[in-house]
């Protein structure tokens, strides 16, 4: 645990490092892309309280036997909620990884979580962008798809990876 | 048995939220240098020409880019528009969405290294199988 700690802070130390190489050598790069980075923070804030919030409620509420109850049980009504899960998430990818590792600590297994993730990719937010560009047919047909291989995906990850 | 207290859960939120900070941060600024280094020309002159290998083309570029899926559906539009299959398109988008290879240290962090492998992977062969289904339902569909 110390150690996966430390490894964190140095991941940080080292793209720290190359943004002060890049400070020194290109400073219009380094301008653009620290603009960026706090875009993306300012952005996330919002997301980032209510992943926590959620956490929260996860923790106080959902105890390894809730999950059992509701996640484990057989047929399609915890893959649905994963893909529903999915599809109505908001914010950036990685800010959704501790909630799903205090969920999967719980008991929740790999496919559902990958079904989830995957579903995470149709943004019905973006939708009209996507059919702007592609059209009413493309994006409904790759979104029904996209469904249908999450499910593919979760069971083939649960096959291979065998659940603690 | 007793309950934990709402106090006590906060704390554990927070310190679980703390110890992915160092690793959030350094990510929201790989991908901040990645949005950055890699012009849009950069997509459009690397998919010309390649018309056989444009659906696995499509998904490697697609896994190792970063960015909002804004940027993703920008430049496949753009690709359309300069005559690149939608094979190669639908390859690059979904492969854009799904796979993560900058976030690939974070997630392996929160949810196991093997896991976020095997996700990656999937996600990137999946991309290439996607683009084969949409194109073939959509000439069926005409």
């Amino acid at each position: 645990m110390k150690k996966q700690k430390s490894n964190s802070w140095i991941f940080l130390s080292i793209v720290i490092l190359i943004y002060i190489l890049i400070f020194v050598s290109k400073r219009e790069l380094f301008s653009s892309s620290i603009n960026f980075f706090i875009k993306v923070i300012l952005d996330i804030i919002p997301v980032f309280i209510f992943v926590f919030i959620l956490m929260t409620f996860t923790n106080y509420y959902i105890t390894p036997k809730f999950v059992e109850k509701h996640f484990k049980e057989r047929g399609i009504k915890k893959w649905f909620f994963a893909i529903i899960g999915g599809i109505l998430s908001t914010g950036p990818i990685y800010l959704w990884y501790p909630f799903l590792s205090e969920l999967k600590k719980k008991g929740l297994n790999y496919g559902i979580i990958s079904c989830f993730l995957y579903n995470r990719a149709i943004m019905i937010p973006l939708l009209p962008i996507a059919i702007f560009y592609f059209g009413v047919e493309y994006v409904l047909t790759l979104s029904i798809v996209m469904i249908f291989m999450s499910v593919i995906q979760g069971k083939l990850i649960n096959r291979i990876i065998k659940n603690d | 048995m007793q309950e934990k207290s709402i106090k006590e859960t906060v704390i554990k939120t927070g310190k679980s939220l703390w110890n992915l900070l160092p690793m959030t941060i350094g990510t929201i600024l790989l991908v901040s240098l990645g949005v950055n280094i890699i012009p849009k020309s950069f997509y459009i002159s690397l998919f010309e020409n390649h018309s056989i290998f444009s659906a696995l083309i499509g998904s490697l570029v697609g896994s190792i880019s970063a960015g909002t899926p804004i940027t993703s559906y920008i430049i496949g539009g753009e690709l359309l528009e300069k005559g690149i299959s939608l094979m190669a398109v639908t390859a690059f988008i979904v492969s854009w969405v799904t796979v993560g290879i900058i976030q690939f240290p974070i997630e392996a962090k929160a949810l196991g290294k093997r896991f976020t492998f095997l996700r990656n992977l999937s996600s990137f062969v999946f991309s290439i199988i996607i683009a084969f289904i949409i194109v073939l339902i959509l000439e069926a569909i005409k």
